[in-house]
């Protein structure tokens, strides 16, 4: 076991992808995810890590600039939040077709406008369909783990995909955590050197990204599905290794205090340890209530959540993103229609909040479970609400 | 490539789509853009080859007798070679349906 350190989450990401030995890092800095590549810049210039940092001038560079690295089977790692996110957004899906296992923390946040540089999930939703696998963390040990564990799932030749890290902007990025770190031998072990199955080289030229008509596109798109679905069970395989080797086991769907639970809230990212605390005081109170935390969001963990759900009779799906003139908010609508197959589901209420650094506190969750019930039986056509907000 | 293009399924192709054999964009239909093609009366034929260089395409070659004629897999049927021919030997009919 490695020693914990008492460390700012954003510094233990750095060291995570410095204990992965990237062989590239290409970012350009927004807040909030600014403390993770002044630190990878640092850590390079530094001589602690041999490693090209390319300091490009804009995200859409960064995205581009990992796609040369990553295609020539460098290890590559960057890291972006909100808006930066979006200005990558069309080489998002270029490195998932291409199947570039490329690393990237998005420090998630509001999108403009109004001008918010806080926390949210608006940028992760706006690039659910961009092809990437998409983890979520919780706490910072998840964050240093999952960064680990997101070069060897990407890399592993039967995924092949790039990975999203996502860890909410200033909740998990700013905060001082106290985090075991893996000694270099350790991480050496469990990440092997990257092996590129097809890497560019001048002296077997291949083409990457090359046109497509249509009488070959769709077969091309059916591919890449096929492709992130089945890396689901790649994902659980390493996820068991991880913890069979240091003792830390994680799931696409994590329940807690489930059992015999009636109402079910359900979390998306570092929300889940507030609603821990408000699960906690209302099952001391003696009412059925669990939590169940989103830690998979690409690919969906169908199965694992029909499981997870068990026999509840009503399920609160939060948000902190929004689907203007939509359902209501995009995990709630997801996890509806992933139930709505099956035989029995617990009526589904979404709420939406805390959206542009707005905290939802223990008072707020629990107020969560007392007002879904009602909005259940109104029968109205949108079953949600965005809580807290001032009328 | 061995399997004809329409007969590919999504299994056939590589990781990612990657290419591995250089040049195989040849492989590639552009004759079935076209609305019009060329047709030709020889006789006329200087062959100066003006159309073999103006030819967008390049797919413009000469035949065994040495007159300059398009290659119908690659031809996109732009007509510009029907343009530039100093000699007129070349005029554009539509494709039937």
């Amino acid at each position: 076991m490695g020693k914990k350190v008492g460390i700012e989450v954003s510094l233990a990401i750095a060291e995570a992808a410095k204990l992965a030995n990237v062989d590239v890092v290409a970012a350009y800095p927004i807040t909030p995810q600014t403390h993770i590549v002044e630190r990878m810049a640092e850590i390079v210039a530094n001589g602690e890590l041999d490693a090209e940092y390319i300091p490009v001038e804009s995200e859409h560079s960064a995205m581009s600039a990992c796609l040369g690295s990553s295609g020539v089977g460098a290890r590559t790692f960057t890291a972006t939040a909100g808006q930066g996110l979006e200005l990558m957004h069309e080489v998002l899906y270029v490195a998932s077709a291409m199947r570039l296992p490329i690393v990237m923390v998005v420090a998630n946040r509001a999108l403009s406008s109004p001008l918010n540089v806080w926390g949210d999930q608006s940028d992760l939703m706006a690039v659910r369909d961009t092809g990437w696998i998409q983890m979520i963390c919780e706490n910072g040990q998840e964050a240093f783990d999952t960064t680990l564990l997101a070069f060897r799932i990407a890399e592993d030749h039967r995924v092949l995909l790039p990975v999203m890290v996502h860890c909410d902007g200033f909740y998990l990025t700013h905060v001082v955590e106290p985090i075991e770190f893996l000694s270099q031998e350790d991480v050496n072990r469990f990440l092997p050197p990257i092996n590129y199955p097809l890497p560019l080289n001048p002296d077997k030229p291949l083409t990457m990204g090359a046109f497509a008509p249509s009488f070959i596109y769709t077969e091309a798109k059916k591919a890449q599905e096929v492709n992130i679905r089945n890396s689901k069970k790649v994902i659980t395989e390493l996820w068991s290794e991880f913890a069979k080797t240091f003792g830390r086991q994680y799931h696409a769907v994590e329940k807690y205090r489930t059992e015999g639970a009636k109402t079910l809230l359900m979390t998306l990212g570092s929300f889940g340890e507030t609603a821990m605390t408000a699960v906690d005081k209302m099952r001391s109170e003696g009412q059925e209530v669990g939590l169940l935390k989103l830690r998979l969001w690409r690919p969906f963990p169908f199965e694992e959540l029909r499981e997870a759900v068990g026999n509840a009779e009503l399920l609160i799906v939060v948000d902190r993103a929004l689907s203007f003139g939509g359902p209501g908010g995009p995990a709630y609508s997801e996890v509806r229609s992933a139930l709505y197959s099956e035989k029995t589901h617990p009526k589904i209420v979404g709420f939406v909040g805390g959206l542009g650094g707005r905290d939802l506190t223990v008072a707020e969750f629990e107020g969560m479970v007392k007002k879904g019930p009602g909005i259940t039986n109104t029968g109205a056509e949108n079953e949600f609400e965005m809580f807290g907000v001032r009328e | 490539m061995k399997k004809n293009e329409n007969e590919l399924t999504w299994k056939d192709l590589n990781t990612g789509c990657i290419v591995t054999e250089p040049g195989s964009s040849r492989e590639y239909r552009t004759g079935d853009w076209r609305s019009q093609k060329p047709t030709y009366n020889f006789t006329k034929c200087i062959k100066c080859g003006v159309c073999q260089i103006y030819c967008p395409e390049g797919c413009i070659q000469q035949n065994a007798d040495g007159n300059f004629e398009a290659n119908m897999y690659w031809c996109k049927g732009c007509g510009i070679c029907t343009k530039e021919c100093p000699t007129g030997v070349i005029s554009m009919i539509n494709e039937e349906a």
